[in-house]
């Protein structure tokens, strides 16, 4: 039972890094119609300014205080790539959508490129402090407080971002764009601002992500090609999820942590098996599309 | 006075099909004037492209002001109200969201709205997707007027609706019109000829004639543009 318990909250943790991962994705799909492929590398940048931030404070700092400065550069670091790639590469391809997706795509790999030139393919090591290694014992079971601190961002995120949503102007401006952006505009609202917005927001979850995942799963390292590796299981979360909303990701992305976490430890030891975790998750996706074409929460946000 | 809208040599291609092959109109300021035709010649296309929705070659001017390229939410903001042909309410927000999104001005005519449709007072928190297709119909025109806008662009508004509630709409179109310039895409003659003082028709992408709504009563007439008896 402790095993079971440890492996679910393991699990909830790891989907709380695939809801960071898939919100952004599943807004920018539901607003704009766009498979945003380049949402992997705002989560590479972010975890590269998380490590360039960490490795830059002064020691003096305090290893809290200096993962706290790298949390707000990863978020950072993803709001402002994602801000400038909306502005600069998708808005002057408007209204052509499948360019648009290509476009994300050549952007992706050209940048991919560009990192592994400028730092190998060898992973950097990001500065963390020690207590995030360490366990904590909470109801029985035992955790790296890396696991609570992934939680705990999801949670905080997945509240922030339905208190926006359902509380401020904007919020119900993207809502409505998801429902049918055309009528947004013939409101007089100038929904170019909303796209902005939605990239923005989708790239400082994504920066948090890849930070996240780092720190969680990559053993503290930061490499070029985790965002895109990310990316895949971003990208089956909002499919199950329903592409658009952002409950449907959150649902989504505990389930495919959870799935993955369970095959991974009680099928993945057995000869041949070393790959489970990631097919169950496929299977996953395979058994709710043929329940709910759609996904699990259709196309409402 | 410039005129509401003003169209010249209105051309619009959708998907290949040469949909507005010409149209040029003049709407004045004031009173209602009524877009007519048969079904698919291009009355909800006319609407559009004067909202930029659609992409459209030729001359638009909304108050003398030339707005062909301009983005919709810019020619709205001129002080264009626009009630689509399917209402287009946003279903998964409230009422209250969809009224408080059309919000454009610092002083929403919440009292006016309401005065219009007490009705919708009292389901600020429904889900506007839960609605009965006339409730759905008065939030579409509620966001229309919120403004005080001095045009308004109205699209079959009485589409799908039972005949009671069309009775009561014209009743409200016309307190409407009272404030504002319609150009009303309509095809229950009765409506028409209720709250019109103008028709414009239309036939294949062209305007085939533009006259007084009272032209409407000849049973030629309205056979002839709009295919229907006419008969009052």
């Amino acid at each position: 039972m402790t095993v079971f318990l440890s492996l679910t909250f393991s699990g909830v943790a790891l989907g709380a890094i695939y809801f960071l991962a898939a919100s952004g994705l599943s807004l920018i799909y539901g607003l704009m119609d766009i498979l945003n492929f380049a949402h992997g590398l705002f989560m590479t940048l972010g975890a590269y300014a998380a490590w360039d931030a960490a490795t830059h404070a002064p020691a003096s700092w305090g290893a809290p205080v200096i993962f706290v400065v790298s949390l707000v550069a990863a978020v950072l670091g993803g709001a402002l790539a994602a801000g400038l790639t909306e502005v600069l590469v998708i808005r002057p391809l408007y209204g052509r959508p499948i360019s648009q997706i290509l476009v994300t795509i050549g952007l992706d790999l050209a940048a991919t490129g560009l990192l592994l030139g400028a730092f190998g393919s060898n992973p950097q090591s990001l500065p963390v402090p020690l207590w995030m290694m360490e366990a904590s014992h909470f109801a029985g079971i035992s955790l790296p407080n890396a696991d609570y601190v992934a939680f705990a961002g999801g949670l905080v995120v997945l509240i922030a971002l339905e208190w926006f949503l359902r509380r401020t102007r904007y919020g119900i401006i993207i809502r409505a764009g998801v429902e049918n952006r055309t009528m947004v505009s013939a409101l007089g609202i100038n929904v170019a601002r909303a796209f902005t917005l939605v990239f923005v927001i989708g790239g400082a979850m994504a920066g948090l992500a890849g930070l996240l995942y780092a720190v969680v799963f990559s053993g503290e390292l930061v490499s070029p090609t985790q965002g895109d590796s990310l990316l895949i299981f971003a990208f089956i979360v909002v499919v199950i999820g329903g592409l658009g909303s952002i409950r449907g990701s959150a649902v989504a992305a505990l389930m495919v942590g959870l799935v993955q976490d369970y095959t991974n430890f009680y099928l993945g030891n057995h000869p041949g098996m070393a790959e489970i975790g990631n097919l169950s998750v496929v299977l996953l996706l395979a058994v709710v599309l043929e329940w709910r074409p759609r996904g699990l929460f259709g196309s409402a946000l | 006075m410039t005129n509401a809208f003003d169209v010249t040599d209105l051309h619009v291609t959708i998907g290949g099909s040469h949909i507005l092959q010409g149209v040029s109109l003049e709407v004045p300021r004031g009173g209602v004037t009524a877009l007519l035709g048969r079904n698919g010649v291009g009355k909800t296309t006319t609407l559009r492209a004067l909202l930029g929705i659609v992409p459209a070659t030729g001359t638009v001017r909304v108050m003398g002001t030339d707005v062909l390229g301009w983005p919709t939410h810019r020619i709205v903001r001129l002080g264009v109200g626009y009630v689509p042909e399917d209402r287009d309410v946003f279903a998964g927000l409230t009422v209250e969201e969809n009224l408080r999104l059309a919000e454009q001005t610092p002083e929403p005519h919440y009292d006016e709205v309401y005065s219009l449709f007490p009705e919708l007072r009292a389901r600020t928190r429904q889900r506007a997707g839960t609605l009965s297709g006339g409730q759905q119909q008065m939030v579409s025109i509620a966001r229309a007027l919120l403004n005080g806008w001095p045009l308004l662009l109205i699209d079959e508004p009485s589409k799908g609706l039972a005949p009671r509630l069309v009775s009561e709409l014209a009743e409200v179109l016309e307190r409407v019109a009272t404030l504002s310039t319609v150009l009303l895409v309509e095809q229950n003659l009765a409506v028409v000829r209720r709250l019109a003082q103008r028709v414009v028709v239309l036939d294949h992408g062209e305007v085939v004639h533009t006259g007084a709504a009272d032209e409407l009563d000849d049973p030629v007439m309205a056979r002839r543009f709009l295919g229907v008896a006419g008969a009052s």
